[in-house]
């Protein structure tokens, strides 16, 4: 078993305030099958209240299954090892309180919803997930407000708003589109998905600036990535690497600029090390 | 099954919410079908000769027909000596003369159906927004707003009472869209029919309120057999509701209705139906053989009939609501939703006929089929030697939830006029697990999910809804959806 997974649950970013540093999520031993075949392997990988951590790994490694196993995908049949989030077992909610919980994923495949208005279907999220936290629902007036805001941000184009979820959208738009839903959910753990592939520069720096604007003591980011280029905007306090169902290495920031260097294949053949 | 299956599946199985009986002192013909029948009907009714010959007529050219069996649907025969084909409130044998003469156990009913029947409320100088019509089996127990309405010359009651007041208008127009001869279930139908609601909109009146009709099976046994009919004059205009509910009863009842519209010069009707009849159990027992004959004539040039339905009951819906195009200039419009679940049965669709010149028509389809249910489109456009540089567009789209339901689509084009232009889409897809999965992931339920997904799906046929009647047939649809969605 490698010692790196717990790298992460080294000592994190200075207190700005009380909950930075408490624990966000804790993975043990997270095994998790699709179709009869193992994909994570015995995942182990803590993530604290304020930090932003990478994952990186070669294609196929599970990085997608992990986000999806997190965010509580039925697909995916979780068959041992435990996910804390927040002190309550996140493997026991549906995946819709896990949302309302404050658990979200950026999608790498965004998915269309023809005829359902992004506005509305972004309204009716946000309220589900305010009335779980026993906030008031926010009617159309104040949601408006509140978007305009979150649209300037991402330098959201209001005709976006108007057409259907997803539908027609463009690669990058969609990839936008998912940051936006994210600033006006404001979740406690974000999770994202290959958010990066498919943007062009200026996308990529607008979407990087959406997401530092999130960043808050009480926040923390789990970006899944296959290129340095995003971690130069959104600077991460941990870089593991995910192989073959495990992590099987963490480090800092420059953990990334090593592994654009080198690739993969120095931390030797994954089946070897993931063989526990 | 995933678990998203099973909620789904819990939604679908949803009771009939509509499904009560009410114990109403009933005026019963004999079970049975012969010229006596006729006769008695007829004269129960106090009708003039006309009528009774052109039931008489229909009744024999019946007796010569068999029942069509091209439709996709199966069910065991009917055995047309077994129904009772008239029933009527005791109270109403005449006919109430005034809302206070209606029987309160029969207000009750339609409260409970959430039918408004009683005028009260209204602001003095706010125009009502709806003009009801309440059909109780087979007659008609009440129409409201007759006399506001009758302020402009619209004439808006029951079909007795119009063969009673305006002979002259119902000889006229009676069967000009829809002949005795038409189909099996319309010639039945005339034979048989023992009322439904009469609108007429004279020359340049545009109807200040929506009218409708509302429409109740509470007997046991018994047929359905309404007539509608709706007449615009030139450059008049209406909208029409229809909406419709059944108790739930083991054993299957037949409702044949016809509605023929006709649109003069100009003219422009809007005909909406929200049909929600018992559409069975779980199992498939029980429900309403909805065989319905829809159909409108735009006779005048200019001219526009537009249909409208959302069809979420019925154990077997069997409908095509039509138009003949025949005016120069004239439009025909059909939008349609139709969701079976369960056991359910629909073939739908439409038929437009262009004769005149620059006739346009405009289909939308939308089926939902869930369950094990069978969904198919039926479609028929057909140009016309005359119909110099007519257009149509059609779309059928056709959305399954689970793997146990199937969609068919079955479109005719026929074009006979080398200038006119055909334009047809169809799509298939199925609710994904990866939408839902979205939905979820962002903090939204799985029930509401699934009726975000199909009222999307449906959108564009919602928005040519009545602004409330939009609303009814989202919360319908999302009614309908529950515990059938697998
Ligand atoms: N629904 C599924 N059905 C079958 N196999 C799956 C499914 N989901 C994932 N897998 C398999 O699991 C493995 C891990 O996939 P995953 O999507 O997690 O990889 P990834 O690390 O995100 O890769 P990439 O960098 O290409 O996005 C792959 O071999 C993939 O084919
Ligand atoms: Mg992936």
């Amino acid at each position: 078993m490698p010692q790196a997974a717990t790298a992460a649950s080294g000592s994190g970013p200075t207190d700005k305030d009380e909950s930075a540093g408490l624990q966000m999520l804790e993975i043990k031993n997270l095994h998790a099958k699709v179709k009869g075949r193992e994909i994570l392997r015995g995942l182990d990988l803590s993530l604290k209240a304020g930090e932003v951590h990478a994952i990186m790994g070669p294609n196929g490694s599970g990085k997608s299954t992990l986000a999806q196993v997190l965010a509580g995908r039925d697909t995916y049949e979780v068959t041992d090892g435990t996910v804390t989030y927040q002190g309550q077992d996140l493997l026991a909610l549906s995946p819709e309180d896990r949302a309302r919980a404050g658990v979200f994923l950026a999608f790498q495949y965004p998915v269309e919803i023809p005829g359902v208005s992004n506005n509305y279907f972004l309204r009716t999220a946000l309220n589900a997930v305010r009335k779980y936290q026993g906030q008031e629902e926010l009617d159309a007036v104040d949601f408006l407000a509140l978007v305009q805001k979150k649209m300037q941000l991402l330098h959201m184009d209001e005709a976006l708003m108007k057409r259907a979820v997803n539908e027609g959208f463009s690669g990058g738009e969609k990839k936008r589109n998912e940051i936006f839903q994210m600033a006006v959910l404001e979740p406690r753990l974000a999770i994202l998905d290959e958010t990066d592939s498919g943007l062009d520069i200026d996308a990529l720096k607008t979407v990087a600036a959406g997401v530092n604007a999130l960043r808050a003591p009480d926040r923390t980011v789990l970006l899944v990535t296959h290129y340095q280029r995003l971690l130069t905007y959104i600077v991460p306090d941990y870089v593991h690497v995910l192989s073959a169902g495990q992590i099987v290495k963490s480090g800092g920031k420059e953990l990334a600029l090593e592994l654009e260097d080198k690739g993969y294949q120095w931390l030797g053949e994954p089946d070897l090390v993931a063989g526990a | 099954m995933s678990t998203q299956a099973q909620d789904l599946e819990a939604l679908a199985n949803k009771e009939y919410e509509y499904g009560f009986v009410s114990a109403i002192a009933e005026d019963v013909v004999p079970r049975g079908l012969n010229e006596e029948i006729i006769r008695m009907i007829s004269a129960k009714k106090n009708e003039p000769e006309f009528m009774l010959d052109w039931r008489l007529r229909a009744y024999r050219q019946w007796l010569k027909m068999t029942e069509p069996t091209w439709q996709n649907v199966h069910y065991p025969p009917i055995d047309y000596q077994d129904i009772i084909y008239y029933s009527a409130p005791k109270t109403s044998s005449d006919g109430p003369k005034s809302m206070d003469e209606v029987d309160p156990e029969l207000l009750e009913v339609y409260e409970k159906l959430g039918v408004p029947l009683k005028e009260r409320g209204i602001l003095a100088g706010v125009t009502p927004s709806v003009a009801v019509d309440a059909i109780f089996d087979s007659v008609s127990v009440a129409t409201t707003f007759q006399a506001k309405l009758a302020e402009d010359g619209v004439i808006f009651c029951s079909f007795s009472e119009a063969v009673q007041h305006h002979p002259e208008l119902v000889q006229k127009y009676l069967g000009s869209v829809v002949p005795y001869t038409d189909n099996y279930f319309a010639t039945l139908n005339s034979a048989v029919f023992s009322d439904g609601s009469f609108c007429f909109i004279p020359k340049g009146v545009r109807c200040p309120m929506e009218l409708s009709s509302y429409v109740r099976i509470n007997s046991n046994a018994s047929g359905q057999f309404e007539r509608t009919l709706i007449i615009a004059e030139e450059g008049a205009s209406v909208s029409y509701l229809e909406g419709c509910s059944a108790p739930k009863r083991a054993k299957n009842q037949l409702h044949a209705a016809v509605v023929e519209l006709v649109a003069l010069d100009d003219a422009k009707i809007k005909y909406s139906t929200v049909q929600n009849w018992f559409p069975g159990d779980k199992d498939g027992v029980g429900g309403v053989f909805n065989f319905v004959t829809k159909r409108g004539k735009c006779l005048g040039k200019r001219s526009k009939i537009s249909w409208t339905q959302v069809e979420t009951g019925s154990a077997i819906t069997w409908k095509y609501p039509s138009c003949i195009l025949q005016g120069d200039d004239s439009v025909g419009e059909f939008y349609s939703v139709a969701l079976t679940k369960n056991h359910q049965q629909a073939d739908t669709g439409t038929k437009m006929l262009h004769l005149g010149k620059r006739t346009r028509s405009t289909i939308v389809s939308k089926g939902i089929s869930a369950g094990v249910s069978q969904n198919t489109y039926r479609g028929a456009v057909r140009m016309l030697a005359g119909a110099e540089g007519a257009r149509n567009y059609s779309q059928c789209d056709s959305l399954l939830i689970g793997d146990k339901c199937g969609a068919h689509t079955f479109p005719v084009l026929e074009v006979k006029n080398n200038t006119a232009q055909v334009e047809h889409e169809a799509s298939t897809s199925r609710i994904g697990e990866d939408q839902l999965f979205y939905c979820r992931q962002r903090g939204i339920s799985n029930e509401d999910a699934v009726s975000m997904i199909v009222n999307g799906f449906c959108k564009e046929v919602f928005k040519e809804l009545p602004m409330e009647f939009a609303v009814e047939a989202q919360k319908l649809l999302g009614v309908s959806l529950e515990g059938s969605v697998g």
